[in-house]
């Protein structure tokens, strides 16, 4: 799995620098949506994931401007350890709502934090501010295309090794009894897990990938304002995570990507109207791939290798119906 | 006493309209278990839809009033056309998935409205303030307040009274409350649901259009408009109590007097407020206000 990880990077040395900047941001959208997807597997779809997306984009911005660090790595951990802290503290509290209301909660506090954020003058209000651009291991990078292929390939191969490390996640006893805490968390309590606990990890590690992908978003466009914490900002995670499926990782940044081009695309030949393309994109990808664009190739892989067919075929009657 | 006072009342003129939209929206829910995003855009879609009457009568020299007639109606006619359309052409087809999915698609129609009516209506504001003169202006306790404003709150009140009588006082109410509690025993009784289904999202469109169209002498129409009302209506009926119509007028009056009390005494932090509000009622009342048991699945 390291394989496409690296090839993927790799490949971005011969692209043209418009596509290096839109995989950046496709990468760092595909982590967030990694982390609903992680999120979704316990039953909850959190429509609040801009809050720690804004929380890990403001951590860094503060840092890199009072503190000199501008370190791209550097960055990437210090937004996942600001999404993870406040995660710590709102998953406990969340964990115990289910459905709609998980989903209303969560954007209700985002929402509050944006209020916030608004009206903050410190932080600039809704203007934000500027940072200064990322370096990487003490090199700083004046060509620009290389300082986007800098960011490029961080935030590829974070977002990779991520999607690998879910996928393990996945599989693992832990991941399982994620899926069951879906189906019945009832049942899950009877059988000695706490169902609460489970929810509230899948949380923080949601919040985690949120906080870190908030970082690489700074760092691609060098502002910071409230919109990152907006509802329409976490509605777009929510329908990559969906236009996935809930099914793989690699479909996540699949989905991510095939977002980012039909907005760009249709940005620059329909300027107004690209919203309206956006939609009938989604209506056709819900309508016609009811499984997500990873169901494209999930199911023959499925068919080919045995062992793991029988994990992935937990994973896919999970789907609630 | 004044200040108190005039939050009060600026605080029931913004539920008031508040309150029909998050009408709209809790019945859709209730009957079609959808949180319907799109249902911002319909209000806009109404308050547009009104400018553009409005325009037209002040154009055939027709008198104020009978513009503020003609407004009405064809907001209504075409709110529930579109309504219709859109639950049979539309959103039929994702019957059964997942919320998740079934509010993505509201997303997906949010999404294409709001560049509908931009390309209908243009990106500049719009105007329609004739009718807004319509009832003078009224002296209430030494403040002076535009009639139109201070009749919205009957108005709604009316809108709400009505709604509440046709669901518990009518057959045809009965009939969508038993499709609302329990839609494989009410299709068993002989119920046509999907007939259900299609009169409750057109008569929720409605409902968001016509709060569009008592609105839209007063604003100015521009893009965006449909997100604002969306954020507002979707902490309404979270707030009472998703499916609730006692919910949603209690919503409308709390998120009303928030947004009135923040305006006055800090301008900046009204979204803030209102959201804070939800979050609570939601710690503490975990399915809003009014809460409907239902069963636990072991």
């Amino acid at each position: 799995m390291v394989f496409p990880v690296i090839a993927v990077t790799l490949f971005g040395r011969v692209l043209p620098t418009w596509t290096l900047s839109l995989a950046t941001i496709a990468a760092s959208n595909a982590l967030v949506a990694l982390g609903i997807v992680v999120l979704a597997r316990t039953g909850n779809v959190s429509f609040g994931q801009g809050l720690f997306f804004a929380a890990g984009g403001y951590g860094v911005a503060l840092i890199a401007n009072n503190w000199g660090i501008t370190d791209a790595v550097a960055q990437m951990l210090i937004g996942a350890i600001c999404g993870g802290l406040l995660g710590l503290v709102i998953g406990p509290l969340i964990a115990r709502y289910s459905g709609i209301f998980f989903g209303m909660l969560t954007l209700a506090l985002s929402m509050v934090f944006y209020g916030a954020l608004v009206k903050t003058t410190v932080l600039g209000g809704s203007d934000g501010f500027n940072v200064v651009r990322p370096s990487l291991f003490g090199i700083s990078f004046v060509d620009p295309r290389e300082a986007d292929f800098m960011l490029y390939a961080v935030s590829v191969v974070t977002t990779g090794l991520t999607g690998i490390a879910a996928t393990i996640l996945f599989r693992s006893e832990f991941g399982l009894a994620s899926l069951a805490a879906r189906e019945n968390n009832l049942r899950v309590e009877y059988l000695g897990i706490s169902a609460n606990r489970i929810i509230t990890i899948n949380f923080v590690i949601a919040a985690v990938f949120a906080g870190a992908s908030g970082a690489f978003a700074l760092m691609a466009q060098r502002h910071i304002d409230p919109q990152f914490a907006y509802w329409t900002t976490s509605g777009e995670f929510v329908f990559i995570a969906v236009l996935a499926g809930y099914q793989s990782a690699s479909a996540v940044f699949v989905a991510s990507l095939a977002l980012e081009l039909v907005r760009s695309f249709s940005n620059l030949y329909l300027p107004n109207t690209w919203q309206l393309v956006l939609g009938v994109f989604l209506l056709a990808v819900i309508l016609f791939l009811p499984r997500g664009i990873g169901s494209l190739w999930i199911r023959e892989r499925r068919k080919r290798a045995g062992v793991s067919a029988e994990t992935s075929a937990a994973v896919e009657e999970g789907v609630p119906s | 006493m004044n200040l108190f006072l005039t939050i009060v009342l600026d605080g029931l003129i913004e539920a008031s309209w508040l309150f029909v939209v998050a009408l709209g929206l809790t019945l859709i829910f209730g009957v079609l278990k959808i949180l319907n995003i799109a249902h911002g855009s319909f209000y806009a879609l109404g308050a547009y839809i009104a400018a553009t009457a409005v325009t037209i009568a002040a154009a055939h020299s027709l008198p104020p009033a009978l513009g503020f007639v003609a407004m009405l109606i064809s907001v209504a006619l075409i709110a529930s056309i579109v309504g219709l359309l859109l639950e049979r052409g539309l959103l039929k087809l994702f019957y059964g998935r997942d919320e998740v999915v079934l509010l993505l698609v509201t997303y997906a129609v949010f999404l294409i409205l709001e560049d509908t009516t931009k390309l209908i209506w243009g990106v500049n504001p719009i105007y329609a303030s004739q009718p807004y003169e319509l009832f003078g202006n009224v002296e209430f306790a030494g403040l002076f307040y535009v009639g139109y404003d201070l009749l919205l709150i009957p108005a709604a009140a009316a809108i709400g009274l009505a709604v509440w009588f046709g669901l518990n006082r009518t057959v045809m109410g009965k009939i969508v409350l038993a499709v609302i509690h329990n839609e494989e025993m009410s299709l068993s009784m002989g119920v046509r649901v999907n007939r259900v289904y299609a009169a409750a999202f057109a008569f929720g469109v409605l409902l968001a259009g016509l709060a569009g169209a008592l609105t839209a002498p007063k604003i100015s129409m521009q893009p965006g408009l449909s997100s604002d009302v969306i954020i507002l209506s979707f902490a309404i009926v979270v707030i009472g109590g998703l499916g609730s119509v006692e919910g949603a007028a209690i919503g409308a009056v709390l998120v009303g007097l928030a947004r009135a009390t923040s305006v006055h005494l800090m301008p900046q932090a009204e979204l803030f407020m209102i959201y804070l509000i939800m979050a609570a009622v939601l710690m503490f009342r975990p399915e809003g206000l009014f809460k409907r048991e239902t069963a636990r699945r072991i």
